[in-house]
């Protein structure tokens, strides 16, 4: 039993099923993203949450009380939407006190909380102006008042951070951080931005499909992705994916990887249960930032492979330096430091943490190591 | 913006331009022509008109026949004048205006937030209204009006005119709150507000310009209709258009052309006015949802 259980939820429209069993369970004071491109049906899940869409089957419960069929404005929960919905024609002060006024506080208290709320988002100032007259993080904070002085059991975001510009973006994921740790309220927070998702989940719902493809910390998601789908979309550049064939070699089971120039080279698994795909052609991960040059690499990993193979391109981006070469066919990108010597066109020895290396079935893309 | 529109116009010489604004400056002329013939001829006594003389401004200027067709002049038996039809018209005309645009903002928030099953069916058959001609709704509105209670009475005729409006008033207001962001109904209802709060808190308060595309439509429509005017109205509720046809049409006495003139302009004031008021947001209204920013 959860804070907020959503237990077996489905969504239909008509005869098309867009949310096949969702089922996931958020603890109180949980920050919960769901994460997936455009149309993997997180919106519509945020939103039945909220009661703005019906539920096909199965319950939502908040504080164990079914929410089926329960009123929005009744759930005690309160949202931030993408576009900030601020009624336009009204000032800062009464669009964060409409929500109060409409369950019937009295005026003194109305006032009290929307003091209280516009002083811990340093919004004071702003509350006579009008929404048209705020600057775009402006209205982000109005709208988190809007949320906040309701003092709700769920706050529901719906992609905020999306239409402001990529600075002020990271400010207020820093924001919204701070806010939620301060408060230790229970967060359900819809994005389509990995990156967003990393930093300020506590537990993740990687979605796809319609499919809530993996849930867990953004540490086991990383680390442990449960399919290919979940590998590829979350970190930024990708993680490499390409064939390779599994062969015992010294009692340990290794991948046996083409390099550019057709020869093989063989990163030996941490993982024993790798011998029982011995002889099969598997799909091995590695994220960009496990493939470096020797001075870079984890000293603390049991396990470093070598492997000599030619760059293709480098890319410095200042922080770090992003080379290309063809591994197994397949384009890689290693995450270089950014002074590392490298050149495209020459050949380099990189130096591999195999510990970090994740292995799938290339017929379910589902994982099979670690 | 104000540069985007120079750099799009089409650049001509001195000469094109001249004989450009020669050719509007014309047609202007030309179309203001029967409003400067009605003016003028308002102001002049009977006998400089009857002398031949309709282009010719007046000699002698006088207000008599303005003063004659609003208080005094022979509508059909009595010998009222206009105004008490005018005020007949501002009583059909004002609440059949409020109800047909608040009827429409109403049909066009439910069927653009509240959709419901076949809900554009039914907006296709209240489009459908804007298309039927008035004639041949007349029988059957008799009856109905006969049936009710209301025949020969204004608000017999503010019913005509509103279910008549509705059609057109949905149309607008559907369209306007087609792009009104939907975010905000659902912020709304999550905040609490029900069906009708979030119409008058929400949704009307930002329906400025279409209210006034609506009422100005409405306004012009009701006040300029003669045939419902004329078939249902009863003695104490005939329009003001009904009595200008009944002082210009008068078979009897000598016709007093300046003071058809005079009746027929004040006729026509109450709608110049609208216009004049709230023309400029009439257009902005129109244009809103089409145009981005």
């Amino acid at each position: 039993m959860g804070f907020l259980d959503i237990d077996n939820t489905t969504k239909s429209y008509g005869a098309v099923e867009v949310l096949h069993k969702v089922d996931i369970s958020v603890q109180e004071g949980e920050f919960l993203v769901l994460v997936g491109p455009s149309g993997c049906g997180k919106s519509t899940l945020l939103n039945m949450i909220a009661g703005l869409e019906e539920i096909t089957s199965g319950e939502i419960r908040i504080k164990d009380a079914v929410m089926n069929g329960v009123h929005p404005s009744k759930r005690n929960i309160a949202m931030v939407f993408q576009s900030y919905a601020l009624y336009p024609n009204m000032t800062v002060g009464q669009n964060i006190t409409f929500g109060l006024e409409m369950h019937g506080t009295p005026k003194p208290e109305r006032d009290k909380a929307m003091k209280d709320v516009a002083s811990l988002l340093q919004i004071e100032q702003l509350l006579d102006r009008k929404p048209g007259a705020l600057s775009g993080g402006q209205r982000q904070r109005v709208a988190m008042g809007r949320a906040l002085v309701r003092n709700p059991d769920v706050f529901l975001f719906d992609e905020p951070l999306s239409n402001l510009d990529a600075k002020l973006r990271v400010d207020m994921r820093t924001e919204i951080k701070k806010l939620h740790q301060k408060l230790g309220t229970t967060i359900v927070y819809v994005t389509h931005d990995q990156i967003e998702a990393m930093t300020l989940s506590t537990r993740i719902a990687v979605m796809n499909g319609g499919y809530v493809q993996q849930l867990g910390t953004p540490q086991e998601i990383y680390d442990a992705p449960a399919n290919i789908f979940v590998a590829t979309f979350m970190g930024s550049p990708a993680m490499n994916v390409l064939p390779a064939k599994v062969e015992i070699e010294n009692g340990r089971p290794t991948a046996q990887v083409i390099l550019h120039d057709g020869s093989t080279v063989s990163l030996p698994f941490s993982q024993d249960n790798m011998k029982d795909w011995a002889g099969k052609e598997i799909l091995l991960g590695i994220r960009p930032e496990t493939i470096t040059d020797e001075d870079a690499a984890d000293r603390k990993s049991s396990n470093i492979a070598h492997m000599t193979n030619r760059i293709v391109v480098t890319e410095p981006a200042g922080s770090d330096t992003f080379v290309t070469m063809t591994l197994g066919g397949k384009d890689v990108i290693a995450r270089m430091r950014s002074d590392a010597n490298v050149q495209a066109g020459a050949d380099f020895t990189f130096a591999v943490n195999m510990e970090k290396a994740v292995a799938f079935d290339p017929k379910t893309e589902a994982r099979i190591a670690p | 913006m104000s540069v985007a529109t120079q750099d799009t116009a089409i650049r001509t010489g001195r000469v094109t331009r001249t004989l450009i604004y020669l050719v509007l400056v014309l047609f202007a002329l030309f179309y203001m022509l029967p409003l400067y013939v009605m003016v003028v001829n308002s102001v002049k006594p009977l006998e400089e008109i009857t002398g031949g003389g309709m282009m010719n401004l007046p000699v002698v200027f006088t207000l008599e026949p303005w003063a004659k067709a609003w208080s005094s002049a022979q509508i059909g038996v009595e010998p009222t004048g206009l105004s008490p039809y005018f005020w007949n018209s501002i009583k059909m005309v004002v609440p059949a205006v409020a109800i047909s645009t608040v009827l429409g903002a109403l049909n066009g928030y439910v069927l653009t937030k509240w959709r419901f099953k076949y809900d554009t069916i039914v907006f296709g058959l209240i489009l459908f209204a804007c298309f039927i001609p008035f004639q041949i709704v007349l029988i059957p509105m008799a009856k109905m009006l006969g049936l009710m209670g209301l025949a020969g009475t204004t608000w017999g005729l503010v019913l005509v005119h509103v279910v008549y409006g509705v059609g057109f008033t949905t149309l607008y207001f559907r369209n306007y709150y087609a792009v009104f962001p939907t975010e905000l109904i659902r912020a709304a209802q999550i905040d609490g507000a029900g069906f009708f709060q979030i119409f008058w808190r929400i949704l009307l308060p930002s329906s400025g310009p279409i209210a006034v595309v609506s009422i100005i439509w409405q306004f012009t429509n009701i006040w300029n209709d003669f045939l419902f005017g004329a078939s249902f109205a009863g003695a104490g509720s005939q329009p003001m258009t009904v009595a200008l046809n009944n002082l210009v049409q008068a078979s009897h006495g000598v016709k007093e052309y300046n003071v058809h003139f005079a009746g027929a302009i004040l006729a026509a004031l109450p709608t110049l006015l609208v216009y004049i008021v709230a023309g400029r947001y009439f257009v902005r209204g129109l244009m809103a949802g089409s145009v981005k920013g």
